[in-house]
């Protein structure tokens, strides 16, 4: 029979919200689903998904935070004169983070309105493939139909529980953001010798995904001035097969992050796995690991314990398999074809549920606009998941887009391919006495006549605002020769990228000196 | 070679060398006047074809007597320290940002010029002395000497004590830049200052008057004020020329809005000394352009960013018949960069109708040797070269302005889209959420290709970079809808 929605959309984060908003345009009848079961721990959140709530945006301002930080010593040398001493303190940041994000979730239900677009804050589960149940906080029952339905709804950390106490004692991403208190229990002396008062260990494992949380949030952690240690089973480095997860397969451009990571003041244990987490009489966590490398087995204590060791798709109850909706028996990925269809025809998905996709905000955005366009407006236009740059916000920032080096090799042969690169100083740091080591760029083109180029790498300051315009460029398929022939713009860092001579193929001394 | 130093052995050299094509023995294949972006990337770039070149290099002191090293005007009294005191300004923003984040420290906090000029000025000569050894190791004479032209292919030097050399060439390549323009007005060369004294200044400005439009006037009025200096921009009539209007406007507000005070369609007719001193104390007396009002002000230093003219005029290019802009002292030049005289180049500022830039001028000298030694073919492309303005709101930009475009394409021809953002990172210190903006136009004939792409806001040069690029690739509105954005940056609005 009619179904009361056109559009049902289950998940109200950035892929969901787009297409609802998107669908809404065309004046059809649209509803968002979206419901947060709070962690373990107990955080939970509004309307937007993770990148506004405990994702992209908490991440990026305490970036900026710990940036700040960095722009405090700085500013000695540029001559502004501060009192010691300089102290951070947690609760002011996570009030300012956490009141815009607020901010966010009431844009967001201001803009469903204005689109009039129904929300639930429910949530939804499969009774039959047209119809949904959905379930309130208390309990409340309520059943939706609609002839099309999006799944959107994402993924959630996972926890390691087959270590004693994981599950009890340590938090996630979705936990550190909401954090009224330091991860530590007294601020932190700037300048001065960092006292163990407060440390925090951030365990991460083989997956990728989990790899740039992990880095990123170890990274604005030191730059607060935690004493902050990262746990890995391994080194930070995967195979070749996600050509879509930048980081693991970049070895160089991963090592150097890592590399700057450490000089920073982040302490990395290597080849060491957790095996238990207890609590202390002190409420310290007593985490004891095995070092792999010395095959010892070791442990201290620590304020906090985060896990970062990869997200899970929320598919769980989502009811999936008594539909037909097919999933990957590995990852519990959605399985979806070039037009975001599911196995079943009038059942969609997008966003970081999806087999195969980008877990990146804007990628679902544009796939869930797009799959509006083509539900409601006529349009046949698939989304292009090829060459989609992202940005690890790391203290040193890595931004990429296109093909890392081993996928070029893997594709084309290492004689098909040339890689340009070159080790830079950002202008802003020789005054400032920064050590610019780590300060990176490569470009991976094809060897033959026209130089295509299949991948641009670059670490430094502000590398998202790098590398969006060359991504332009290499959607347009830009080449070596057109990119030499642009010019740069002097001084940023972005013009040694216009450059780029030195191949690594002719183990010439790759170290930009003066213009 | 030849090294005369008397008056009358030119003449003599001049009958031994003459006109002819005849292979001579010059002393060198190439001689560069001027040691900045486009002369000495040229030197480096012919020595690396095993020619055998010269760089001629000198700066004549400004009126209050500042003067620097090799390098040019990019290194040592443009570009860099321009950048590196910019930066100053905004760690002062980040410092009140910083709190908002749960940075705490004392309220107070200061400013000391000398610190950060002393900064600076070791940064300078670090790369004072590179260039020094650069050219050294790659076998490139340099000295540093006063060259005109006195005759076909010879060059006299004088260096600081008056002592004159003469040297014979091939080929030459003209690259001596610009220097300030003076307003000609009583009290402005004994005690008004310009860039070249600015960023060497041994004492802090104090309350300053920037006289001027262009981008160098508001640049430096943009750091001062960061600094936490009192400034005032006097403006004859628009700001920064020749630039979309739209945004010039944008960024004038911006510095009202921050603190900067402008008076509109005045110009100085006189500087008078209240009191000497670091800084002394300057009385300014101006002139209304649209009446008869006088305004009249004190300042501890008045900055003046009016233009640069060309140092063409005292070269001796009379000598050797090089055509020069008599109005404005520009060498026009062929798509080659050679001047009317066949052996006789030139790259950089001098150059006109076209871009003063420093990687433009670096880009054409190199292309130019290339062509010259190693028979290469490219010539510098001049269209889309990108540019920014580092004002307190730094705005980057590439291709046509607004204005531009519609006259060259016609309005019914062309598609503006636009947008203003808030950067994340001004969120949470509550910075103004409606002021950055970015604008792309588009030629709706060819395929909505982008011809002119704008952005103000934070880091405008990394951001308008890659946009560049893509320019140069024929980017269309189509390939810019179809690209994903990073998240969270500025660059993905």
């Amino acid at each position: 029979g009619k179904k009361e929605y056109d559009l049902l959309v289950i998940g109200g984060g950035s892929g969901g919200l787009a297409c609802a908003k998107e669908a809404a345009q065309f004046g059809r009848k649209v509803a968002v689903l979206d419901y947060v079961e709070p962690s373990p721990q107990g955080t939970k959140w509004g309307l937007g998904g993770t990148c506004v709530n405990v994702g992209c945006i908490p991440k990026k301002l305490m970036h900026q935070a710990a940036l700040l930080g960095s722009a405090l010593k700085d500013a000695r040398h540029y001559g502004w004169s501060i009192a010691q001493p300089v102290h951070h303190t947690w609760s002011v940041m996570a009030q300012a983070v956490q009141n815009y994000v607020k901010s966010l979730n009431w844009g967001h239900r201001v803009q469903l309105q204005d689109k009039k677009v129904k929300y639930f804050n429910m949530k939804g589960s499969f009774s039959d493939p047209y119809t949904i149940r959905g379930l309130t906080k208390a309990g409340k029952e309520t059943t939706v139909t609609a002839e099309n339905i999006v799944i959107a709804t994402g993924g959630r950390p996972k926890y390691p529980t087959h270590i004693a106490g994981a599950l009890e004692y340590g938090i996630t991403s979705d936990d550190l953001f909401w954090l009224k208190e330091s991860p530590g229990k007294t601020p932190l002396i700037y300048y001065s010798f960092i006292l163990h008062l407060y440390e925090i260990v951030v365990y991460i494992s083989l997956t990728d995904a989990s790899q740039d949380v992990s880095l990123e949030c170890a990274g604005f952690l030191t730059g607060i001035g935690l004493d902050t240690t990262v746990m890995m089973r391994s080194i930070p480095l995967r195979g070749f097969d996600q050509q879509y997860f930048f980081s693991p397969t970049e070895q160089q451009m991963a090592s150097l992050v890592t590399e700057h990571m450490e000089s920073y003041g982040t302490k990395f244990l290597k080849r060491c796995f957790p095996t238990k987490v207890e609590k202390l009489e002190s409420n310290r966590l007593q985490v004891t690991w095995k070092n792999t490398n010395l095959g010892t087995e070791e442990s201290e204590s620590f304020d906090t314990v985060m896990w970062a060791v990869g997200r899970a798709p929320d598919t769980g109850t989502l009811n999936l398999e008594a539909i037909g909706v097919k999933t990957n028996s590995e990852t519990g990925k959605i399985i979806v074809d070039a037009s975001e269809a599911t196995s079943v025809p009038h059942i969609y998905a997008v966003g970081d549920i999806t087999e195969g996709r980008p877990e990146l905000t804007p990628t679902a955005i544009a796939a869930g606009k797009l799959l509006a366009q083509r539900l409601f407006g006529q349009s046949s236009e698939l989304m292009d998941y090829d060459n989609v740059p992202t940005t690890v916000f790391t203290p040193l920032e890595y931004g990429c887009v296109g093909l890392s080096e081993e996928a070029a090799v893997q594709r084309y042969g290492s004689d098909n391919i040339e890689v340009y690169h070159a080790y830079y100083k950002p202008l802003e740091f020789t005054v400032a006495e920064r050590d610019a080591t780590q300060c990176y760029m490569k470009m991976v083109c094809l060897r033959e006549r026209e130089q295509r180029i299949l991948g641009l790498h670059f670490i430094g300051p502000n590398a998202g605002e790098v590398i969006q315009g060359f991504a332009l460029g290499i959607k347009c398929g830009a080449t070596y020769p057109q990119l030499m022939k642009t010019i740069g713009i002097h001084p940023t860092c972005a013009e040694e990228i216009t450059k780029l001579h030195i191949t690594k193929r002719s183990g010439l001394d790759a170290t930009v000196t003066g213009c | 070679s030849v090294q005369a130093h008397k008056e009358d052995k030119p003449q003599k050299l001049l009958e031994m060398n003459g006109h002819t094509s005849a292979p001579h023995s010059y002393d060198y294949d190439l001689i560069v006047i001027g040691g900045g972006s486009g002369g000495l990337a040229a030197a480096k770039e012919a020595a690396k074809y095993e020619k055998k070149v010269m760089v001629l290099d000198f700066v004549t002191p400004t009126p209050l007597g500042s003067s620097w090293g090799l390098g040019g005007t990019c290194v040592n009294v443009g570009c860099i320290p321009k950048k590196l005191m910019h930066q100053a300004a905004l760690l002062g923003q980040a410092l009140q940002d910083s709190r908002k984040f749960g940075w705490q420290f004392t309220e107070e906090v200061k400013h000391n010029w000398m610190t950060m000029t002393e900064s600076v000025q070791n940064y300078i000569g670090s790369l004072n002395w590179g260039y020094r050894v650069a050219l050294r190791e790659k076998k490139v004479t340099y000295e540093n000497a006063y060259g005109e032209f006195v005759g076909p292919h010879t060059v006299k030097a004088t260096n600081k004590r008056g002592v004159e050399k003469l040297y014979t060439a091939e080929k030459f390549l003209i690259a001596t830049g610009e220097r300030p323009r003076y307003l000609g007005i009583p009290g402005d060369k004994e005690y008004c200052i310009s860039s070249d004294d600015l960023f060497s200044l041994p004492y802090c400005p104090g309350k300053t008057l920037v006289v001027g439009a262009s981008y160098v006037a508001l640049e430096c009025a943009g750091f001062l004020a960061g600094l936490g200096l009192d400034v005032t921009v006097m403006v004859r009539s628009i700001l920064l020329r020749g630039f979309d209007q739209d945004i010039a406007n944008k960024i004038g507000e911006y510095m009202e809005e921050h603190g900067i005070n402008f008076i509109r369609e005045f110009v100085p007719i006189k500087v008078e000394q209240i009191e000497a001193g670091t800084p002394g104390r300057l009385k300014v007396t101006a002139k209304s352009t649209k009446g008869n009002q006088i305004f009249e002000g004190e300042y501890n230093t008045v900055l003046l960013a009016i233009g640069r003219d060309s140092c063409t005029r005292k070269i001796g290019l009379d000598k050797v018949g090089v055509k020069i802009n008599e109005k404005t002292g520009k060498i026009p030049v062929n798509d080659e960069e050679q001047t009317n005289v066949p052996y006789i180049y030139a790259v950089g500022d001098i150059l006109q109708d076209k871009l003063e830039l420093t990687p433009v001028a670096i880009q054409a000298g190199r292309l130019l040797v290339r062509r010259l030694y190693a028979g290469a073919t490219s010539k510098c492309d001049y269209v889309n070269v990108p540019t920014t303005v580092f004002t307190p709101l730094e705005y980057g930009a590439c291709g046509y302005s607004e204005e531009a475009a519609v006259e060259k394409f016609g309005e019914e021809n062309i598609e503006v889209y636009h947008s203003h953002f808030w950067p994340l990172e001004w969120t949470v210190p509550s910075r103004d959420n409606n002021k950055c903006y970015a604008k792309i136009i588009c030629n709706i004939q060819d395929n909505e290709r982008v011809i002119g792409f704008h952005v103000l806001g934070p880091n405008a040069g990394e951001v308008t970079q890659g946009f560049a690029a893509a320019i140069k690739c024929g980017l269309t509105k189509e390939q810019l809808d179809n690209t994903v954005g990073i998240h969270p940056v500025c660059a993905e609005v």
